[in-house]
């Protein structure tokens, strides 16, 4: 069962399986602990399984499953303005449905932190995955999202944690794209 | 059915302290303004879809303070999947006011789909609000003021409203101007 820090019954499954499990997951839970991130907005992946269990088992923090990652954005901007820290979990291929929300974020100067596990990179298997993984980075750039791309498991959680020092001590938007050589193939089987 | 300015008046004639408001773009958030400018309000001028959800973070951050969305039909309808968020949160702080005139109301008056089949308050019980009505009178307005202290929600409420035009009453649009003045009323510094 998964552990519920909120929620009902519908969330009460068996915890999906990590692609591949590794303490650099335990080590960016955390990095975003010890920023002292309080909300977790997040569309389930794969790679971020672990961090999203944690997340719903822990005390002090209120896991946010989202119908679709731009809600996420927004969920942020909220959190901030209510002066709470949240961090928005999601694949590459939610970025592309983030664009326009992330207007909030300029306009507000809203500090925004977001970890993306990339698909359609590495050993792929699911054309469907490429394109959007291809414009991740341009996408958030246009939209005045800085970009720290994590290719190594030891680099992950200083990465993470230095995002959210950009993030939330200097009021930045900051994306760190999780290769997905780091996450692990996906089995097809 | 209401006239949308004097229901929103109505709704906040007696302001609970400590309420945080946030506007949907368009008509709704000239409505909020128009009804008595706050720093506890926040205007949204554009992230359509995004006014419920700004709702729910802030009302997770805030769990002691009520917090109010005020929005249109059609900024709720693009943002409709976080109905079903919220009510996998049950923000107990999170009252929702639909202001619905069944049409896009700043982009020449096509009708929405709430004059097409959507039932909001529907909607809402389906994703699990604790509650939800349809109000079409001001006395049904006046018994709202009652709720925004204690919101027992989340809870969504669909005001029915004339689509007649009203004057323009425009808060500031800056955006962080907003989020700063919003903040600092919850004794929050910048940045």
């Amino acid at each position: 069962m998964l552990p519920t820090s909120q929620g009902g019954p519908a969330l009460d499954h068996a915890v999906p399986a990590d692609t591949a499990s590794a303490a650099w997951k335990d080590e960016v839970f955390a990095a975003l602990e010890g920023a002292g991130v309080s909300q977790v907005h997040y569309v389930p992946d794969a790679g971020h399984a672990t961090l999203i269990a944690r997340a719903h088992a822990h005390p002090k923090m209120r896991a946010v499953p989202l119908t679709t990652e731009e809600e996420g954005v927004a969920g942020c901007v909220g959190a901030w303005l209510g002066g709470a820290r949240a961090v928005l979990l999601m694949q590459s291929s939610g970025v592309g449905n983030c664009i326009n929300m992330l207007s909030l974020i300029r306009n507000c100067g809203a500090p925004f932190l977001t970890l993306v596990t990339m698909r359609g990179e590495w050993a792929e298997f699911n054309p469907w995955q490429v394109p959007m993984s291809r414009a991740t980075e341009t996408v958030l750039e246009a939209m005045g999202v800085a970009v720290q791309r994590v290719d190594r498991a030891e680099d992950a959680a200083e990465t993470v944690d230095a995002a959210a020092s950009l993030a939330y001590g200097a009021s930045q938007a900051v994306a760190v794209l999780l290769s997905q050589r780091l996450i692990g193939r996906k089995v097809w089987k | 059915m209401l006239e949308r300015r004097e229901a929103v008046r109505s709704l906040l004639a007696d302001r609970p302290a400590g309420l945080l408001v946030v506007a949907g773009l368009g008509t709704p958030a000239y409505d909020l303004f128009a009804a008595g400018d706050h720093d506890a309000n926040f205007y949204l001028w554009g992230a359509m879809g995004g006014a419920a959800m700004i709702g729910l973070g802030l009302a997770l951050a805030q769990p002691d303070r009520p917090v109010l969305v005020l929005t249109g039909d059609g900024e709720a309808l693009m943002g409709l999947g976080a109905l079903a968020t919220i009510g996998a949160q049950k923000p107990a702080n999170l009252m929702i006011v639909v202001l619905d005139n069944g049409h896009f109301g700043e982009t020449g008056m096509q009708k929405s789909h709430t004059s097409l089949g959507t039932d909001l308050p529907r909607v809402a019980e389906a994703c699990g609000f604790a509650w939800a009505e349809t109000v079409r009178d001001m006395g049904a307005i006046a018994a709202l003021r009652g709720r925004l202290a204690k919101p027992a929600g989340p809870g969504l409420v669909r005001a029915i409203i004339g689509a007649e035009p009203t004057p323009k009453a425009l808060p500031a649009r800056d955006g962080a101007y907003l989020a700063t003045r919003f903040r600092a009323a919850l004794g929050l510094g910048p940045g």
